[in-house]
Order: C-alpha cells, then sequence, then structure tokens
C-alpha cells in the first residue's frame, strides 16, 4: 500500500508541476488542482497509513488511525477549493479582458 | 484584571473578523458610510490594543491564550511576547493609515475593500500571534485570500495579470508548505511550536534528513512571502500596480517572511535543536545580500516611483534577513528596529506615490517628464519620505541602518554585508533624487504616448491625515530611538530564549484539567510512531 500511495503522490506531483509550467491559465490551474490532491494525500499519509481502523483511543486498544492529519486535510482542501475557485474566475475576467488565456497577456501585436 | 488582559490577546484577531463580518453582512453598497466608520473605528480599536498589549509584553514573561482553554500541545495556543507585540503594533499603524487614506476615495473603487482590509488584518495578527504552525498555515491563507482580493481593488488588466501571478505562485508555496508542516508532523507528533522545539531537539539522528528537510522547505515558503531572491519576482509588479492604501499595508507583508523565518527558526531550529540546529543559519546572510543587491539593481532600473519604492521594500527585507541571519541579540535587536521603521517609511512612500499619481493625472507617477505637481506641499513631503526610505541623517532610517551595521558586525561575512549595506543606500539615495528631480523639476512636456492599460482607473488623491500619522510616526521613532532600540533589543532576547517561550506555552499537566484528557494526550504522544508501524502490516 505504500507503494502505491507513494507513487500515486509522486505521479499526482509530477503532472501537476509539468501542467503549472505552462503558459496558459486553464492548465496552470489543472496543475495547482493536482498539487493540491497530491498534498492532500500526502497530509493524510502522514498519520501513518491504517485501514478500518477507528480514529480514537481506546482502553485496551493500540491501534487507531490519527485524526489530526484528517482535521488539517479537511481544512486544506476547503482553502484549495476555494483558491482554484479564485483562479478561475481570475482567469476568465483575463480572458474576457484580453481574449488571451497566456499568462503573460496576449503578445504585443500577434495574434493570441 | 490580568483574567482580562489574558483574553486581549485573542483581540488582534477577534477584533477585525467581527469588524469584518458586519461590514459584508451590512454591505458596502447600501451602508457605505457606516462601514467606513465601522472600518476606522475598528483600525482606532486595533492601534489601542496594540499599545495596550505593547505595554503589558514588555513585562517579561510571555503570555499565552489557549483556545477553549485547551492545554499547550492540543489545542491552539496564542502567544504574545515583545516580538509578537511589536508586530501587531507596526501592523495596526500601517493599518489605521491604510484605511484612513482610502476614504478619500479608493475604497470606492470596487467591493468590500474595507471588509477585506480587516480579514489582512485577522490573518496577519494570527499569523503574529500564533504559537501554532498548522494555525499559522491558515493564517497566512487568511491573509493571502484578503490581499488576492486588496490587490486586484481597483480593477484594470494590470492589476488582474499582476495577481494571478502572485497568487499561482502563492499557492504553490502554500502547497510546499503543508507539505513542510505534514512532514514535521510526521517525524515528531506535533504542530505546536513549543511542543516542536522539545521533539525536535530530542529527535534520534535517523529524522536528521526529514527534520532538516522540512525546515528548509518551510524557509523556502517563509523566503517566498519575505520576497527573497530568487523567490521575489511576483513583488515588483504586484506592489506597483496594487493600489496606494493596499500598497501602503503590504509594506508590512514581506516582513511577516522575516517574522515567520526569526520565530519558527529560533524557536524550533535554533541552536538548542539537536540535529537539526542552527538551519537556516548558512542561508540566511548570503540570500538577504543577494536580495539587497538585486533590489538595488532594480531600484537603479526603476520606471515608475511605485516600482522604485517596491524595491525599497525589497530591498528592506534583504536587510532584515542580513541582520536577522546573525541569530544573535544585537542583529535581532537592529533588525527589529530597522524592521519597524521600514514598514512605516515604506508605506509613506507608497502613499506619497499615490498622492503624486493623482496630482499628475495621466502620467501617473512614472519616472518621466510630464505634468507638473502642482500641490505645494508633496514636494516637501516626499524628501521626508525619501530621506526617511533610504537612510540618510537625521531620521529613524539612518539610526537603524546603524544599529544593523553594528549589529552585523561580529557575524560570518560583516564584510559583504557591510558593502552591500552601503553601496545600497548610495543607489537608494541616487535614484530617488532622480526620482524627485525628474518628478518635481523637469515638468513641461508630456510623456510619450499614455501607455497606461485600458480600463486601468485614474487614480484619486485620499485623505493626508495617513501621510502626515505616517511622518509623526517617523519623527517619533527618530526622538524616541533610546527606549525603541532598548525594547527591540529586549524582544530579540526573548525571542532568542527558547527555553523561557518554551516553558511559557507548556504548562505541567495540573491537578484541575479533567481527568482523562492529559492521559489519553501523553498516550497520543507516547504512541505517535507506534501503532503506525503495525498498522501497515496489519493493513498488509
Amino acid at each position: 500500500m505504500e507503494l502505491l500511495v507513494a507513487s500515486g503522490i509522486g505521479v499526482l506531483t509530477a503532472a501537476g508541476v509539468y501542467l503549472l509550467l505552462r503558459a496558459s491559465t486553464f492548465p496552470v490551474m489543472l496543475g495547482l488542482t493536482l498539487i493540491s490532491y497530491a498534498v492532500n494525500v500526502f497530509l493524510f499519509s502522514m498519520g501513518r497509513l491504517a485501514i478500518g481502523m477507528p480514529p480514537l483511543l481506546r482502553e485496551g486498544g493500540d491501534l487507531y488511525a490519527d485524526p489530526l492529519p484528517q482535521a488539517l486535510v479537511l481544512t486544506a482542501i476547503v482553502i484549495s477549493f476555494a483558491m482554484t475557485a479564485l483562479v478561475l474566475a481570475l482567469a476568465v475576467s483575463l480572458h474576457a479582458g484580453s481574449g488571451s488565456d497566456h499568462v503573460d497577456g496576449p503578445p504585443p501585436g500577434g495574434q493570441p | 484584571m490580568s483574567q482580562a488582559i489574558g483574553q486581549l490577546v485573542a483581540a488582534p484577531f477577534v477584533v477585525p473578523v467581527l469588524t469584518a463580518g458586519v461590514m459584508l453582512a451590512l454591505g458596502d453598497r447600501r451602508h457605505a458610510r457606516a462601514c467606513r466608520a465601522l472600518s476606522l473605528a475598528g483600525c482606532v480599536l486595533l492601534v489601542l490594543c496594540a499599545v495596550l498589549l505593547l505595554g503589558w509584553s514588555s513585562g517579561g514573561e510571555p503570555a499565552v491564550y489557549a483556545m477553549g482553554n485547551w492545554p499547550a500541545p492540543f489545542g491552539i495556543v496564542f502567544v504574545l511576547d515583545r516580538l509578537s507585540a511589536l508586530m501587531l503594533a507596526t501592523t495596526a499603524v500601517l493599518g489605521l493609515a491604510c484605511a484612513w487614506y482610502s476614504l478619500g476615495g479608493w475604497d470606492e473603487r470596487g467591493r468590500h475593500f474595507h471588509a477585506l482590509l480587516h480579514l489582512q488584518f485577522a490573518g496577519l495578527n494570527g499569523a503574529f500571534l500564533t504559537g501554532d504552525l498548522f494555525n499559522l498555515f491558515v493564517c497566512f491563507e487568511l491573509l493571502l485570500i484578503a490581499s488576492y482580493g486588496l490587490m486586484l481593488h481597483g480593477g484594470g488588466q494590470g492589476r488582474q495579470r499582476a495577481t494571478l501571478h502572485y497568487v499561482v505562485y502563492n499557492l504553490v508555496a502554500s502547497s510546499v508548505f503543508l507539505i513542510a508542516a505534514g512532514v514535521l508532523y510526521g517525524a515528531t507528533g506535533t504542530l505546536n511550536l513549543a511542543d516542536l522545539a522539545i521533539e525536535v531537539a530530542a529527535a534520534p539522528e535517523a529524522d536528521r534528513a526529514l527534520l532538516r528537510g522540512a525546515g528548509l522547505l518551510l524557509a523556502v515558503v517563509f523566503a517566498v512571502k519575505a520576497a527573497v531572491l530568487p523567490l521575489s519576482f511576483w513583488l515588483q509588479a504586484g506592489y506597483e500596480n496594487a493600489s496606494p492604501p493596499v500598497a501602503c499595508l503590504f509594506a508590512v507583508m514581506t516582513k511577516l517572511g522575516v517574522y515567520a523565518l526569526l520565530r519558527v527558526f529560533t524557536v524550533v531550529f535554533g541552536e538548542q535543536a539537536g540535529v537539526a540546529a542552527g538551519l537556516a543559519l548558512p542561508w540566511l546572510l548570503p540570500a538577504g545580500v543577494c536580495t539587497l543587491v538585486f533590489a538595488t539593481l532594480g531600484a537603479a532600473a526603476a520606471r515608475s516611483l511605485g516600482a522604485l519604492a517596491a524595491q525599497l521594500v525589497a530591498a528592506s527585507a534583504g536587510t532584515l534577513l542580513i541582520a536577522v541571519g546573525t541569530f544573535t541579540d544585537a542583529g535581532i535587536g537592529a533588525a527589529l528596529f530597522y524592521l519597524v521603521h521600514a514598514s512605516i517609511a515604506g508605506g509613506l512612500l507608497f502613499l506619497v506615490a499615490g498622492e503624486i499619481a493623482a496630482d499628475r493625472g495621466a502620467s501617473g507617477h512614472r519616472l518621466e517628464p510630464g505634468a507638473r505637481v502642482t500641490a505645494p506641499w508633496i514636494a516637501p513631503v516626499f524628501l521626508f519620505a525619501a530621506l526617511a526610505s533610504s537612510g540618510l541623517p537625521p531620521l529613524s532610517g539612518f539610526l537603524a541602518k546603524l544599529a544593523v551595521l553594528q549589529g552585523v558586525l561580529d557575524a560570518r561575512g560583516a564584510t559583504i554585508a557591510w558593502i552591500a549595506i552601503l553601496a545600497g543606500t548610495l543607489v537608494f539615495v541616487v535614484s530617488l533624487a532622480r526620482a524627485g528631480s525628474i518628478l518635481f523639476w523637469r515638468p513641461g512636456r508630456r510623456g510619450g504616448g499614455d501607455d497606461r492599460p485600458v480600463g486601468d482607473c485614474i487614480p484619486v488623491h485620499g485623505r493626508r491625515g495617513p501621510i502626515g500619522l505616517l511622518c509623526a510616526c517617523v519623527v517619533l521613532l527618530t526622538i524616541g530611538a533610546g527606549p525603541v532600540a532598548r525594547f527591540t533589543d529586549e524582544a530579540a532576547r526573548q525571542a532568542l530564549d527558547v527555553e523561557a517561550y518554551v516553558s511559557a506555552v507548556i504548562q505541567p499537566p495540573e491537578e484541575e484539567t479533567p481527568p482523562g484528557l492529559l492521559l489519553d494526550g501523553d498516550r497520543l504522544r507516547t504512541r505517535q510512531r507506534g501503532p503506525a508501524v503495525e498498522s501497515h502490516e496489519v493493513a498488509l
């Protein structure tokens, strides 16, 4: 399971970074989304991977799923969701204003 | 009384959140006057709070406010010491100036200006107060969300473009922050700064790479906020395009990065931190020198007064890093004095640039011969702001830079730091003199065509009061340099005294706490590393 989760995070991050380095706003936004997914899964796994364990400490029970990273991930999801919405709105507004979705605006004098 | 003032520690965070909430509920179209009054009242209240806390923090011990009265490693705490009180006071003064200045008309150039402003205060103040790494992340995000809105304020293609870059850049930085926080949690099982200090100091050799890696990732995040080279390219376009009151407030935002570096790399990764000791020590001085040199070159090439002011902000961040990078009483004390001065002088210069832009009309604050500056009071105020921000005598900038030079005297690489700071000051003096002579002495001919982007709004005048307020603050800093420097030296000593910080935050278990809570907590901590390994086996 570790291998699966770790390589999943790696692939998500790599794809995210690749998209982030593109020159139009839409791939950049997708890249940000992928990176935030990767980070969320990473945060989860920082509480150690556990399957079918209660997120509680009980008398006599040694095994539990760490609840704190789950709380952190919840916060991170909300924030990254809001941020994606903001970037999207900004990108749409820029596109509407300049007719180009290049991150640096339309090239001077040329067709976008 | 002590109970009441204990609650007051949370006020700089709670008050602006409430103010912003009320303003959002009222709506800034239907109740514009009420929002303005509320905003100004909120800012004044913040200043009063900051003054009270400043006085209280000079008592000695760090004051701790535990949210919901949960004891330290389990709940989130706010910690008030001299350093955070100083940052709160600086932010409150600049915030008041920003809100006041915007009443001249800038706040009507978009929606919800005052509400965003107060959310920004909440984020900044929370970040200065919090004693928890994840809460620091949340406060960062809060202030960033507000700052995106503020940077967009006024509209126009230029602002949107600059904001897009700024947003994307900061989102990536936030992801890095989360990764660093995650690694630290995975390795130590805690996110409370004081508890992290204990855990990192006691960490086994096997965790060396993890902890150092996470620490340096955090340094990268804070360096983005502080606009340290090579992570500073968002700064110029953003600050230059932001409306003047917003840019004035943003002068303190880069200082937040420096504050976070100072806090985390003394408390968690300081000298006492075992395998991760002195993590930032080799990096800060070279990074500071590079930032300073780059900002100096940028200032020499600046084509508008806003860009010049933005480079001054970047240069002040570089100078601060040089001084903080010594991690000595003298260096950090000087850095804090310089920090207060540079924030206020930087904000002042942005406001003056805004007034000049409004006065010249189409030429804006571009450094090219254009319309004459008509208002007679602007020139002397510009001279004052230029003297203050470049660090010439007799104002506090000179004293602050002198203190920084003295503070880094014994550090490694002091020669390079001296050369960078002194040469930087010279270039800034020349750049500001050039800017002044173009703006005030070469009027007449209109510049070659107005290339201001379509849709960018024409700048308006702000209130003059806040410019006077900031000037008065600089004069006060100059006259009261002795007491202020003593306070900042004390603050530096307190910031470096990690033991006092930790023992103030982590209370030994008391009898009154509900039974079971601490028991479970202790088990949680001792078993953090235990069940994990076993659970894999179960899972597989």
